[in-house]
């Protein structure tokens, strides 16, 4: 026998509520459709742009070398002889079926440099004759990758210290500002070339400096979720019951303080592509010899004539960096308890 | 007030502590040493080249006489203190790239920097405060949602891709000629022009720059003001006014913009930091010898007095921006109480 009087007015999780409100924004949703899709063509690069093709009949022998390459990646293969270092394309095979771009961002042609868009080279090539559209689709994968470890690292020690500062008041919570005031007081973009240019170039060691200077607002935003919850009467009954603060602070109360912080979360991710791909413009963190869609524009900044170096990459930073701010958009909505059942 | 601002003057010490010891640290801690560097460009490459032991030993003489010279021999708290007496009296020490000292470099690229940040300011309020409003007093409407999805694309565009294609494509090159590519003046620019000569000639090489450095404060500024209108619109001091039959144009300019630009001292704080870190990209792009070009030129060559002045400096106006905002903030609005904010 249900307590309620009426039995359909379950109690509605948190995050079930937040997707029920986030699904009806159209502009939101459209925008984490995007996500998905960006996601998907970083996840399957190389079967999207590949100088490798997908299946190859070579000498009555069936190949799938796309495959085969992650093997040898695994060190769980070896390249057969007759494939070892050819060039697949004037391989002379019975059939063969290349991905729908068929080159590596590496793939260097001096023959050809700045090409124009065509049908050969969808989006044209660069200086070294690199096609375009493959540097951007596996640019995606620095990108996103790039977002994603940055914003971890964020979370971890924005959470953390955070819910030490929320949770414990008092002289740690003082210390703790007064990390944020330091953190806020830096100017973080010169920092951050600061460090990078004087770190040795490497995309990894990027990500963990956009990282290190990016947890404020995380830490803000659990920091005031933290003071709010930890009064309710349910977090003190559980420290009356003698739970551990750890246990309490990480329990009980986090889950409930997250939603707000998965805003800045989004948005962070969005924050963090952006400073990676200024910084690749700037030409500072990135090896030389990776292709990031800031390395492309800076190339079309000494190449005016070159537009499509300039039009694709940046395109490709702007949808990526607009559907995440409309995810983040949408979910803030979602969250807002004034705009509760108002729509 | 007076104990207010005391206290806000203390709780400024250990961020200032703070602040600069993240930036002696990162600078002296990196890898590459400065003596060395200054000493590259003739002492080690005939060095390297091995010539004779003796040549090494007079290599090495003046790399000791080099560290000597610039207290690098000294244990890191020493260097740290001596540097720290020397900020007082804003003695920042010589550059390493041309034995300039730094504070005369940086009062020499000053003006260009803020010439560039008073226009942007300029052209930022005077945007987005009537954009602000006009989306406030006319909610929801089909332009109010323009001007809001507006906001998003612009804060999705990445600096560096806007201002690539204006290079590209406005700049000379293969399409038009609407403005120059860099600088600040044309070759033949002579202080006996007449005076309006001067002023179109300035405003045709700052035009890219100061709308590129300013953009993204159109949908930041318009969509903070447009919140803060529809806050003060909601209070009772407005319904009043309507009801005692005031004409809506008084109501809209003079009760509630009034009321409404308070929070926008807030803004201020943020203002001065970005004289440094927000021009690198747009200096760096349009060859303008400002601050953030010489940051970035600092930052590459390791001349690190410069490079932590720049950053020392860059967060000594932070502190100053958000203390002069509490205090503003104070002295309009009596509503606010002393000591009361930020918690």
């Amino acid at each position: 026998m249900p307590l309620s009087p009426d039995a359909d007015e379950r109690v509605e999780g948190q995050w079930s509520h937040v997707w029920r409100q986030f699904k009806r924004n159209p502009m939101a949703m459209g925008a984490l459709y995007v996500v998905f899709l960006l996601t998907i063509i970083a996840l399957f690069a190389d079967f999207l742009a590949n100088d490798k093709p997908y299946y190859l009949v070579y000498r009555g022998q069936s190949y799938f070398p796309i495959f085969r390459s992650y093997l040898v990646k695994l060190g769980l293969g070896q390249w057969p002889p007759e494939l070892l270092n050819v060039d697949f394309k004037s391989l002379d095979s019975q059939g063969v079926l290349f991905p729908p771009i068929s080159y590596q961002p590496s793939n260097i042609d001096l023959t050809a440099p700045f090409e124009s868009p065509s049908g050969k080279h969808w989006l044209g090539t660069d200086k070294l004759g690199r096609d375009l559209m493959a540097g951007i689709v596996h640019g995606s994968r620095i990108s996103l990758s790039v977002g994603f470890i940055a914003v971890g690292i964020a979370l971890m020690i924005g959470v953390l210290l955070g819910a030490l500062a929320g949770f414990f008041g008092s002289w740690i919570d003082m210390v703790i500002s007064r990390l944020f005031e330091v953190m806020l007081t830096i100017p973080t973009f010169f920092l951050l070339i600061t460090i990078a240019a004087v770190l040795p170039p490497s995309i990894f060691l990027t990500m963990i400096i956009i990282g290190l200077t990016g947890w404020v607002g995380i830490a803000r935003f659990t920091r005031n979720e933290f003071l709010k919850i930890r009064n309710l009467d349910y977090v003190t009954a559980a420290i009356a019951l003698g739970v551990s603060s750890r246990r309490v602070m990480f329990r009980h109360i986090l889950p409930n303080a997250l939603a707000p912080v998965m805003v800045s979360v989004v948005l962070g991710v969005a924050g963090a592509i952006l400073i990676e791909s200024s910084l690749s413009f700037l030409g500072i963190g990135v090896p030389a010899d990776t292709v990031t869609w800031g390395s492309i524009l800076n190339e079309a900044r000494s190449n005016t004539f070159a537009w499509w170096l300039a039009v694709f990459p940046g395109t490709a930073i702007f949808i990526t960096v607009l559907a995440y701010y409309l995810v983040g958009e949408g979910l803030r909505d979602a969250l807002d308890p004034r705009l509760r059942g108002s729509r | 007030m007076v104990s207010y601002l005391l206290q806000r003057l203390v709780l400024l010490v250990p961020t200032f502590i703070g602040v600069t010891l993240i930036g002696f640290l990162i600078m002296r801690l990196a890898p590459g040493d400065p003596a060395e560097l200054r000493a590259a460009g003739g002492l080690r490459g005939a060095a390297g080249a091995g010539i004779s032991l003796e040549k090494r030993g007079v290599v090495d003489e003046a790399l000791v006489q080099w560290r000597a010279q610039y207290g690098l021999d000294r244990p890191m708290h020493i260097q740290y203190a001596i540097w720290v007496k020397n900020l007082f009296t804003l003695n920042f020490g010589e550059s390493f790239k041309d034995n300039q000292p730094v504070w005369h470099k940086i009062l020499e690229r000053l003006p260009v920097t803020v010439k560039l940040n008073i226009f942007s300011i300029l052209l930022v309020y005077i945007v987005a405060i009537p954009l602000g409003i006009y989306s406030a007093t006319h909610l929801n409407s089909w332009s109010d949602q323009t001007a809001t999805f507006g906001a998003f694309v612009l804060f999705a565009v990445p600096l560096v891709w806007a201002a690539t294609m204006a290079i590209v494509f406005l700049c000379g090159g293969d399409f038009l000629y609407l403005f120059p590519p860099g600088g600040l003046n044309s070759l033949d620019y002579s202080p006996d022009w007449p005076l309006w000569e001067k002023v179109s000639d300035q405003a045709w090489y700052l035009f890219l720059p100061v709308v590129l450095l300013s953009y993204d404060g159109f949908a930041g500024l318009s969509r903070y003001m447009r919140a803060s209108m529809l806050e003060v619109l909601g209070q009772d001091f407005v319904r009043v006014a309507r009801a005692k039959g005031l004409s809506e144009r008084v109501v809209i300019l003079k009760h509630v913009l009034r009321n409404s630009l308070i929070p926008l001292v807030t803004i201020l704080a943020s203002i001065l930091p970005g004289l440094i870190g927000g021009s690198v990209i747009i200096e760096t792009v349009f060859s303008i010898p400002g601050l953030g070009q010489l940051g970035y030129e600092a930052v590459l060559a390791r001349d690190y007095p410069t490079v932590l002045t720049l950053f020392t400096v860059s967060a000594l106006l932070t502190l100053i921006g958000i203390l002069l905002s509490d205090i503003l903030l104070v002295l309009v609005d009596p509503r606010i109480a002393f000591g009361r904010r930020g918690q």
